[in-house]
């Protein structure tokens, strides 16, 4: 595979206080692939997912040094506006976090921020992005109704159009279908199958089945630091560190 | 096993009688002041202002005192509001999590809150003083306005800490500045619980009287003008139980009646209006 990278890590530290939660990574995420990070609890798969939209400035006590960049900008350089990296790359949370409005307005959120005032343009990208979360058909008649309302899978695959309105490249999701049943789970997983065709897909995930059903490229987080990464079918069928075979055959984790 | 029961079952009586307790306190309250106050209530004592010899006995209302009163709190919230959403959204948006400014701040809100009504009114008067102005209408909106202000930053944080991290993230990460998740999320997740903190900084200041007695003073006429002194309800109440009429004195039960019936008001009002925009609220 020779997809050409899309986001580039060069020697990212990430410390929490006095505690370090990445040491030293360097990767290179391929555009419109899957990317999963993979690794047990606390290894940072998570710090590292939020780096790449400067979530983590919002943590308490973050410090990051190296580099992060992104269509050729570092998105740590200074003066480099944080609210525009973000309209980049669509996040998805663990759990679904609808905001507190209509299921209309979670979507059109972004697109109002950003400077969509025209009712029928917003109406129109709504519908577009809740069609491609195929959520359209499920809610087309109570647009208007709280979020809240929806079932945590539909309101999984809301959020998920409410990062695809604004009109990013990226989507970042860190654990995302973990407080969702299977089938609603399975779901999700077909439309960041079909999501790949135009965006490039980061997923933290500890779920190794899970990597193997998605990924295009699988990167190894233990104790904050790479062991491994590679174009999955290389990775998961011959790793080349003792510890990514230890992983994936179940034996630490 | 014996043991536990029994523990059991002094908690459940301890909780009974704290409820009984504060039951019974509040029915002999409401009761007191109905009883007492029903019989010199009319249509003169809300509608009028006094008359010539009201104290004393004669005709009149206290529709002045209605009315400061009303002036005084609306003019104290609207103030303590514009103080507070700011103090509130800084330390919980803009300050980071632990932040000692952050803790600092509260800590000071903490002992303002503790600090006694009159001590308010009086330093309310030592600065109206400094600047040449007599009690009127203004200076007790500000005095009331400091007084509440504590109380409805605190309660408010209160209620803005409890939203989830992850929902304010949902926010930053659609590319929102702070202000914006501030106000389009932050601010409509916790509107009801927002509206509580007013109603009960509210609710302390339409009853309060050490905060006013120097600062806005006392009038027998309607406020008209801000820098006029006006009538407050409590010191109204505080007045005529002072008189040696008993006739004088039910009317300040009658008074006091009229000011338990307006805090009735606003709350239900307010929390009706706090459910009304809690629909979109993500529990």
């Amino acid at each position: 595979m020779h997809a050409e990278a899309h986001i580039r890590v060069q020697g990212l530290h990430v410390f929490y206080g006095p505690e370090q939660a990445l040491k030293n990574v360097s990767v290179d995420i391929p555009r419109r692939r899957i990317t999963a990070i993979i690794g047990p609890s606390g290894c940072g798969k998570s710090t590292l997912l939020r780096s790449f939209n400067r979530l983590i400035d919002l943590s308490d006590g973050a410090r990051v040094t190296g580099r992060v960049i992104v269509e050729g900008r570092d998105v740590y350089a200074p003066g480099v506006d944080v609210t525009e990296i973000r309209r980049h790359m669509g996040l998805l949370s663990q759990r679904p976090h609808p905001l507190p409005m209509s299921i209309f307005d979670n979507v059109a959120y972004g697109p109002r921020l950003h400077g969509v005032r025209d009712r029928r343009e917003l109406a129109a990208i709504v519908e577009r992005h809740l069609r491609i979360a195929g959520l359209w058909d499920e809610v087309r008649e109570r647009l208007h109704l709280p979020a809240s309302r929806l079932s945590l899978g539909q309101q999984q695959r809301l959020c998920l159009a409410r990062g695809l309105a604004v009109g990013p490249e990226i989507i970042l999701g860190d654990e995302p279908t973990s407080a969702l049943d299977p089938i609603s789970s399975r779901r999700i997983e077909g439309i960041f199958l079909e999501l790949k065709r135009d965006y490039t897909l980061v997923l933290v995930t500890h779920i190794l089945r899970q990597a193997r059903r998605l990924a295009d490229y699988v990167v190894f987080l233990y104790m904050g630091e790479l062991i491994e990464h590679g174009p999955a079918e290389e990775f998961f069928a011959s790793p080349r560190e003792e510890l990514t075979r230890e992983y994936v055959q179940g034996t630490i984790s | 096993m014996n043991r536990r029961r029994v523990a059991e079952g002094i908690a459940r009586a301890l909780m009974a009688a704290s409820v009984a307790t504060v039951l019974a306190v509040l029915l002999l309250i409401i009761g007191t002041v109905i009883v007492r106050g029903v019989p010199a209530m009319s249509w003169a004592m809300i509608s009028q202002p006094p008359r010539g010899g009201f104290y004393l006995g004669k005709e009149g209302g206290i529709l002045n005192a209605i009315l400061g009163s009303l002036a005084i709190t609306a003019g104290a919230t609207a103030l303590a509001l514009s103080w507070s959403l700011p103090v509130v959204l800084c330390l919980n948006a803009y300050l980071p999590p632990r932040s000692p400014l952050a803790s600092a701040a509260r800590f000071a809100l903490d002992v303002l809150w503790g600090i006694p009504s009159i001590v308010y009114g009086a330093f309310g008067f030592v600065v109206m003083l400094w600047f040449g102005i007599g009690a009127s209408l203004l200076g007790g909106i500000i005095a009331v306005a400091l007084l509440i202000f504590p109380i409805m930053a605190r309660a408010m944080d209160e209620v803005v800490r409890t939203v989830p991290q992850e929902l304010t993230d949902a926010s930053y990460a659609r590319g929102a500045t702070r202000l914006e998740t501030s106000l389009k999320v932050v601010v409509r997740q916790t509107l009801p619980g927002l509206v509580t903190a007013v109603l009960i900084a509210m609710g302390r200041g339409i009853g309060d009287a050490a905060s006013v007695l120097f600062t806005a003073g006392f009038t027998d006429s309607i406020p008209v003008s801000l820098f006029r002194p006006a009538a407050t309800l409590p010191l109204a109440i505080f007045f005529q139980l002072g008189t040696p009429f008993p006739e004088v004195q039910a009317r300040a039960y009658a008074s006091a009646l009229v000011l338990t019936a307006l805090i009735l008001a606003i709350s239900a009002a307010a929390r009706l209006f706090g459910h009304r925009y809690s629909r979109h609220v993500v529990r």
